[in-house]
C-alpha cells in the first residue's frame, strides 16, 4: 500500500516538477511569475492530443511535437507580451502575464469547446506490473522515466553548455551578464523555449494519466506548480524537483488517508506551514538585502 | 421614493453600476495593501468570500439588521486578516504572493466541505429589508470608501505604509514598526473586501466557495494595476472599466474573453504604470475649472 501510494505521489509529482521547472528558470532570470505557464501546459496537452488522435502519431513522436510547438510558443508570449515590459513595473508584467493566460484558455475553450477529451485507447497499451503488493501500471513507469530523463537533460544544458553558462550567469546578475557579452534577449527567449518545452512534455503526460485535455486544466496545474517552485525556493533547478515530487507525494497520501475533498488545499497547506519555518523554500538562497 | 427611483432604472443597467459599486470597494481595500504598502497579495478573494459567508450567515441564522451586519462581516474579515497576517507577512515579495494565494486556496477548499457554509451547494441569501434600496447603499458604501481611502493615505499611517513600500530598511531605521503597519494594512484591506463580499452576497442573493478562487482576486488587482498602482482615481476607474467590460464587451459574445484577455495584455504594453498612472487626476480637473491646484507649484519645483 506504502509503496504502492509512493509511486503514484512519484508520477503525479514528477508532472508538477516539470512545470515547476519553467517557473522557477524564468523566475531566476527575469523575476516575472509567469502566469501563462500553466496555459502552455494546456496547450501542450491539446497540441499531443490532435497528434495522436488526428495524424496518428507514436506517442513520442506527438510529445516531441508538442514541445517544439510550446517552445515556439513560449518565444512568441515572451516576445509580444513580457519584452516590452522588461523595465516597467514587475507587476505590470504580471497583469500582462495573467492577460495572456486568459486568453489561451478562451482560446482553447473556442476551439476545442468546454468538455475535457481523453486519449484514444491506443495511444498508449497501459499494462500492470506487480511489484510486491503494489500495482503500477507502465503509464505511470513512461512518465518518471520522461520526467527523469528530461530532467537531466535540463541539468545537462545548464551545467554543461555554453548557453547554460550563459543562462545562469543572467539569473546571476542581469547587467553584468550582459556587459560580459552575453546576448541576454537570446538568453531569455532560450529560457522560455526550455521552460514551454518541459511544460508541453508535462501536459502531455497529465493529459495521459488522467486521461482528460480540456482548456482550464492549466489553472490548477501551474498554480500547483508555482507552490512547487516556491516550495523548492524559486529561482533555483533542484529546489523545483524537490518541490514538485513532495507536493505530488504529499497530495497523493493526503487522499489516500481520507481527506480527498482536501486534495486542492492540500498542496497549499505544505506551502504555507514550509515556508513559515524557511521564508525563501527549502533550497532557496537567503536574500541578503544590501543598504 | 427613492425606491420608486430605482426600480425605474433598467435593471441590467443598474446591475452594471452595482457591479462597480462593489468593484470600487474591493479594489480600494487591495489597493492600500498592495498599492499603498507594497505588499503583493494575490489571495484577496477569500477576504471577501469570509465577508460574503459572515453576512449572509448572519442574515440568515440571526436576522441581524443589514446595516449591523455589513459592519460585522467588515470587522471579522479584518479580525482574520489580523490572525494570519501576523505569520504571513513577515515573508517578503512573491513569497508572500504564493502565501497569500495559497492561503485563498485553503479558504475556499475549507469553505467547500464546511457543513455551515452549506458545502458546494452555497446560500441563497436573501434580499436584506432596508429603508435604502440595495443599489444606493452600495453607491454609499463606495463613496465612503473613496473618502476613507483619501483620509488614510494621506494620514500618518499612509504616509508609514508608503514610506514601507518605498524603502523597508529605511523607514524601519526611521522608527516606523514595520511588522506592526503591515498587519495593520492588512487588516483595513480586510475589512474592505469583506465589506464588499457582504454587499455582493446581498446584491445577488447566491454565493459559492467556488466563485471566490483565484480568477476573483486576479480581477481585483487587474483593476488596481489597470488603472494605475497607489492611486484612488486610478482604482476606481479601474474598477469601472473592468466590473463593466465584460457586460459591455456581450456583443462579442464568445470572443469576449479572448478580446478581454489580449486588451489586458495590450493595456500594459502602452500604458505599463497603469491608465492613470503618473496622472494627477485632482490637478487635472482643478486646472479644467480654472483652479490654480494647490501645491502645483512645488510638484513642478519637485521634478527639476
Amino acid at each position: 500500500m506504502f509503496l504502492q501510494q509512493l509511486i503514484n505521489g512519484i508520477a503525479l509529482g514528477s508532472t508538477y516538477a516539470l512545470i515547476a521547472l519553467g517557473y522557477t528558470m524564468v523566475y531566476g532570470i527575469i523575476a516575472l511569475i509567469n502566469f501563462a505557464h500553466g496555459e502552455i501546459f494546456m496547450v501542450g496537452a491539446f497540441v499531443g492530443l490532435l497528434m495522436v488522435g488526428v495524424f496518428k502519431l507514436n506517442i513520442f513522436l506527438a510529445m516531441a511535437c508538442a514541445m517544439i510547438f510550446c517552445m515556439v510558443l513560449g518565444v512568441v508570449i515572451e516576445f509580444i507580451a513580457y519584452r516590452p515590459l522588461r523595465k516597467s513595473s514587475r507587476l505590470s508584467a504580471l497583469i500582462s502575464a495573467i492577460g495572456v493566460s486568459t486568453f489561451l484558455s478562451s482560446l482553447a475553450l473556442m476551439v476545442f469547446g468546454a468538455n475535457a477529451k481523453g486519449f484514444p485507447d491506443q495511444a498508449f497499451h497501459s499494462r500492470q506490473i506487480h511489484i510486491g503488493d503494489a500495482d503500477i501500471s507502465t503509464l505511470q513507469v513512461l512518465i518518471i522515466g520522461v520526467s527523469a530523463f528530461l530532467m537531466i537533460g535540463l541539468e545537462f544544458i545548464v551545467q554543461k553548455t555554453k548557453i547554460g553558462k550563459a543562462m545562469r550567469a543572467t539569473s546571476e546578475d542581469y547587467s553584468t551578464a550582459a556587459l560580459m557579452g552575453v546576448n541576454v534577449n537570446f538568453v531569455i527567449s532560450f529560457t522560455f523555449a526550455l521552460g514551454s518545452a518541459l511544460a508541453a512534455a508535462g501536459g502531455v503526460l497529465v493529459g495521459m494519466l488522467f486521461n482528460a485535455v480540456s482548456f482550464n486544466m492549466g489553472l490548477m496545474a501551474g498554480l500547483k506548480a508555482f507552490a512547487a517552485a516556491v516550495l523548492g525556493g524559486i529561482g533555483s533547478i533542484p529546489g523545483a524537483m524537490l518541490g514538485g515530487l513532495l507536493l505530488g507525494v504529499t497530495e497523493v497520501f493526503g487522499v489516500a488517508i481520507g481527506y480527498s475533498s482536501y486534495r486542492d488545499a492540500i498542496a497549499f497547506a505544505i506551502l504555507v506551514l514550509v515556508l513559515l519555518v524557511r521564508p525563501t523554500g527549502l533550497l532557496g538562497r537567503k536574500i541578503l538585502k544590501k543598504v | 421614493m427613492l425606491h420608486g427611483f430605482v426600480s425605474s432604472i433598467d435593471p441590467y443597467f443598474l446591475q452594471i453600476l452595482v457591479n462597480i459599486g462593489i468593484g470600487i470597494t474591493l479594489a480600494l481595500g487591495l489597493n492600500i495593501i498592495t498599492g499603498l504598502t507594497g505588499q503583493l497579495s494575490l489571495g484577496h478573494a477569500a477576504f471577501m468570500s469570509v465577508g460574503a459567508f459572515t453576512g449572509a450567515l448572519l442574515t440568515l441564522k440571526t436576522g441581524s439588521p443589514f446595516y449591523l451586519t455589513l459592519l460585522l462581516s467588515g470587522l471579522f474579515t479584518a479580525a482574520v486578516a489580523a490572525l494570519i497576517g501576523w505569520p504571513i507577512l513577515r515573508l517578503t515579495g512573491d513569497y508572500l504572493a504564493i502565501c497569500t494565494l495559497g492561503f485563498a486556496e485553503i479558504v475556499k477548499v475549507v469553505f467547500l466541505n464546511l457543513e455551515i457554509t452549506n458545502k458546494a451547494l452555497g446560500l441563497t441569501v436573501p434580499t436584506p429589508q432596508t429603508a435604502l434600496p440595495m443599489p444606493i447603499i452600495v453607491l454609499i458604501v463606495a463613496i465612503l470608501m473613496i473618502i476613507a481611502s483619501t483620509f488614510i493615505q494621506n494620514s500618518r499611517f499612509g504616509r508609514a505604509l508608503k514610506a514601507i513600500r518605498d524603502d523597508e530598511i529605511a523607514a524601519e531605521s526611521m522608527g516606523i514598526s514595520i511588522a506592526r503597519y503591515k498587519v495593520q494594512a492588512f487588516a483595513v484591506s480586510a475589512f474592505m473586501a469583506g465589506v464588499g463580499g457582504c454587499l455582493y452576497a446581498h446584491f445577488l442573493g447566491y454565493i459559492n466557495p467556488s466563485d471566490f478562487g483565484f480568477l476573483k482576486s486576479v480581477d481585483m488587482l487587474s483593476m488596481i494595476v489597470l488603472g494605475g498602482l497607489g492611486s484612488i482615481p486610478g482604482a476606481v476607474f479601474g474598477a469601472s472599466v473592468l466590473s463593466a467590460a465584460p457586460e459591455v464587451l456581450r456583443f462579442m459574445s464568445q470572443y469576449r474573453m479572448l478580446v478581454y484577455g489580449a486588451l489586458m495584455v495590450f493595456l500594459m504594453v502602452f500604458r505599463p504604470n497603469g491608465l492613470l498612472g503618473g496622472i494627477n487626476v485632482t490637478d487635472l480637473v482643478l486646472r479644467k475649472l480654472g483652479i490654480k491646484p494647490r501645491g502645483a507649484l512645488r510638484g513642478q519645483e519637485g521634478k527639476h
